[in-house]
C-alpha cells in the first residue's frame, strides 16, 4: 500500500523524505523488497559518505529507504533536505564501486541445518535439491540488521519460499544460514530465530578482531559454495584465529 | 598501579555507558549509551571530565562501590542519596575518596537513571570507538558485578576543591513530550493520532533500556501493520498490532519493520527515560522546524546549567566531605564560600 503522506516533504518524484524526529530523515524510494529499490538506496548512501556533510552523524541504510542521522545544531535540517533531494535526482543504481560478490561456505544439513529435511518435505523436494536451488542462486544483501552483522538477502528461488516457522527459536548458532519467506539470512552470532535453518557457514561476517569487523555490506552480492563437515571443521578453526574464510570479486 | 573503583554491590541494571556508539547501526550494531546522556555529561564536568567519558549508569538504586589502591574524585548526577563513609551528602557533587573509602548510593527519591563519573576516567577498552554496554550483544565495557575493580586510567595526585551543582539547577524532567509525526504517521487513522496526542499513557513495567512500552489508549491503525523494515531513529514510537506504542531508547535494535507513528525530540529522551513504571507520559506534537529550534534552545539551556556548576568549599579534601554536609544536608548551597 502506498497512502497518502502525511509528513511526507516536498522531494523529488524518485523519492519522499519523511521526518524522524528533530535528528533523523527518511529518504524512502518505495515500499517495496526491490533490487532496483536498494540499489537507489545503496547508490544515495555512496555519495552523502562520499562527501561526508559535517553534521551528518551516521546513515542506516535499508531495504527501500536510507535513515540520514544529523546533528541539528550543526547542519541546518532544511539545508540537508536540498542536499539529499539534489543528490537523490540523479542517482543511478548500483552507483557504488565498493560492491563485492562474496563465495560463503556452507554445510548443509545434519548437524547444520537442522530444518533441512522438513523444508524439502515441505516442498516435495530432496534434501539435495533444496541445497541446489539454495546453492545456485546470486543473492544481494539488502541490509543488516536486527543484530551485529546479520545479513537479509534477496533472491531466494521461489520454489524455496517458506513460511516462517510458528515456533520461533530462542537460540540459533551464530553462521547459520536460514530462510524465511521470501528472504534469505547470514547470521553472525547467536539468537533467536523464526526463520528456517539450512546449513552454517564457519565464515564470520561479524568480528570484532578483525581490522574490519564487518565483511558483508548492503548491495553485495552473496553465493553459496556447498563444502563437506571436513572442510567446515577446517575453515572454522581458520576463521576463529581471524582468517576470512570466504572468497570474493569485484561485483560491478 | 593506578587506583581502581571496586564494586561492593552493583546498583540496579548496573552498565558502563558514554555517550554512545554511532555509525555502526549500518551494520546491525545498537547505539547503546546513557539514557540519560545530559545527567552523564554533568556528572562527568563535576569530575573535571571531559563530557563524552564513560561513566556508570544505574537505574532506581546506585549500589556501593570501595577506593582501592589510592584516592579518588567521584560524582553522582541523578536524585540520589549519596554516603561517603557514612556521611549523608547530596548529588550533583563531587566527593573526593581517600583509599578505603567508601561511597555508596541509596534509592533514587525521583527519577530512574543515575551516573557515577569518576575523575580521570574509567580503564576500559573502547570498542568501535565507545565503550557504551549492549548487553544483548556483547559489546562494550560491559556489566557490573559484586567484587569488580574499575582501575582508574589517569590519576590525580591532588584535588582542588569540590564542584557543586546546586539543586536549584538540577535538570527537570516533568512536562509533555515533544515529538514530531513520522515517518509513518501515515499508517495511522486521524483518529489514532488525535488519540495519541491527547490520550495518557503510563510506563510499563516491561520497559528497559531497548524501550519503554505505554500502556493506555490504542492507537487506530489505517492499514496493515507492518512495514518493510527501515532503520529506527533514537525515540521513534513504534506501534505493533496491539496498538500500543513502544517508544524506542539507546539500546533499540538498528532496523525493524513496525510502523512509526512518530519521534520523541531529541532533548526530551532523558526526560522520558527518567520517567517510572507507572508514571504518566503525554504526547506533545511539534513541527519539524519547532523541534530544531528546541534543539537549539535546549543546547543552550544545558551550557546554562553547566555553568552553574560552582566550586564548593576551599579547603583539605578529605576535610571536604565532613564540612560540605553542613552545608548541603538539603543539598543547597548558595554562593561560593
Amino acid at each position: 500500500m502506498s497512502p497518502a503522506p502525511h509528513s511526507g516533504l516536498p522531494s523529488a518524484a524518485l523519492c519522499r523524505i519523511l521526518n524522524a524526529g528533530d535528528c533523523g530523515l527518511v529518504v524512502e524510494f518505495g515500499s517495496a523488497v526491490d533490487a532496483r529499490l536498494n540499489g537507489l538506496v545503496v547508490a544515495l548512501d555512496a555519495r552523502l559518505r562520499s562527501e561526508a556533510l559535517p553534521g551528518v552523524v551516521e546513515t542506516v541504510p535499508t531495504y527501500r529507504s536510507l535513515l540520514v542521522l544529523f546533528d541539528p545544531i550543526v547542519l541546518g535540517r532544511r539545508e540537508l533536505i536540498a542536499k539529499l533531494e539534489m543528490m537523490s535526482a540523479d542517482l543511478r543504481p548500483e552507483d557504488d564501486s565498493q560492491t563485492r560478490r562474496w563465495f560463503v561456505p556452507v554445510t548443509y544439513g545434519e548437524g547444520f541445518g537442522e530444518d533441512l529435511d522438513h523444508v524439502a518435505a515441505l516442498h516435495g523436494l530432496t534434501t539435495d535439491e533444496v541445497i541446489r536451488h539454495h546453492s545456485q542462486a546470486e543473492y544481494r544483501v539488502y541490509m543488516i540488521g536486527f543484530a551485529p552483522g546479520f545479513a537479509y538477502l534477496g533472491g531466494l528461488p521461489e520454489l524455496l519460499h517458506t513460511p516462517r516457522r510458528i515456533d520461533p527459536r530462542q537460540r540459533t548458532p551464530a553462521g547459520s544460514i536460514s530462510i524465511g519467506g521470501v528472504q534469505a539470512a547470514i547470521s553472525s552470532v547467536e539468537g533467536p530465530s523464526g526463520w528456517h535453518l539450512l546449513g552454517r557457514t564457519p565464515l564470520r561476517t561479524f568480528d570484532l578482531a578483525r581490522e574490519d569487523p564487518f565483511l558483508l555490506k548492503p548491495g553485495d552480492r552473496v553465493r553459496f559454495q556447498p563444502v563437506p563437515q571436513a572442510e567446515f571443521l577446517r575453515l572454522k578453526a581458520m576463521s576463529e584465529s581471524g582468517a576470512v574464510t570466504a572468497e570474493w570479486e569485484a561485483a560491478s | 598501579m593506578n587506583a581502581a573503583l571496586r564494586i561492593s554491590a552493583p546498583g540496579g541494571a548496573a552498565t558502563i555507558q558514554d555517550l554512545g556508539r554511532p555509525g555502526f547501526q549500518r551494520y546491525g550494531v545498537p547505539e547503546a549509551g546513557a539514557m540519560d546522556r545530559g545527567a552523564l555529561r554533568i556528572a562527568n564536568l563535576l569530575v573535571g571530565n571531559d563530557e563524552t567519558e564513560a561513566c556508570i549508569e544505574f537505574a532506581v538504586v546506585g549500589g556501593a562501590y570501595e577506593m582501592v589502591g589510592g584516592p579518588g574524585r567521584l560524582a553522582v548526577a541523578g536524585d540520589f542519596t549519596v554516603t561517603v563513609d557514612g556521611v549523608k551528602l547530596a548529588a550533583y557533587q563531587s566527593y573526593d575518596l581517600r583509599e578505603g573509602s567508601r561511597l555508596s548510593i541509596g534509592r533514587s527519591a525521583s527519577g530512574v537513571y543515575g551516573y557515577l563519573a569518576v575523575d580521570g576516567g574509567l580503564d576500559i577498552a573502547a570498542v568501535l570507538g565507545s565503550r557504551s554496554t549492549h548487553v544483548r550483544s556483547g559489546i562494550g565495557g560491559g556489566v557490573l558485578q559484586a567484587g569488580m575493580r574499575l582501575p582508574l586510567r589517569q590519576q590525580r595526585e591532588s584535588f582542588a576543591v569540590a564542584q557543586i551543582l546546586p539543586r536549584a539547577s538540577w535538570p527537570q524532567y516533568d512536562g509533555p513530550i515533544r515529538v514530531v509525526l513520522g515517518p509513518q504517521d501515515d499508517f495511522f487513522t486521524p483518529k489514532g493520532i488525535a488519540d495519541f496526542l491527547a490520550g495518557d499513557y503510563r510506563v510499563s513495567l516491561r520497559s528497559d533500556r531497548m524501550g519503554y512500552r505505554l500502556e493506555g489508549p490504542p492507537i487506530a491503525r489505517a492499514g496493515d501493520f507492518n512495514i518493510v523494515s527501515d532503520g529506527i531513529a533514537l525515540g521513534s514510537i513504534q506501534v505493533p498490532g496491539t496498538g500500543l506504542p513502544i517508544v524506542l531508547l539507546a539500546d533499540r535494535q538498528s532496523t525493524g519493520g513496525y510502523p512509526k507513528i512518530a519521534t520523541v525530540v531529541s532533548c526530551d529522551i532523558r526526560r522520558l527515560a527518567q520517567r517510572r513504571p507507572q508514571d504518566v507520559v503525554r504526547f506533545a506534537a511539534v513541527s519539524a522546524d519547532e523541534a530544531e529550534e528546541i534543539a537549539k534552545a535546549d543546547q543552550a539551556a544545558f551550557h546554562g546549567l553547566c555553568s552553574h556548576i560552582r566550586t564548593a568549599i576551599d579547603t583539605d579534601p578529605y576535610d571536604s566531605a565532613r564540612l560540605l554536609q553542613l552545608n548541603l544536608v538539603d543539598g543547597f548551597i548558595d554562593g561560593e564560600v
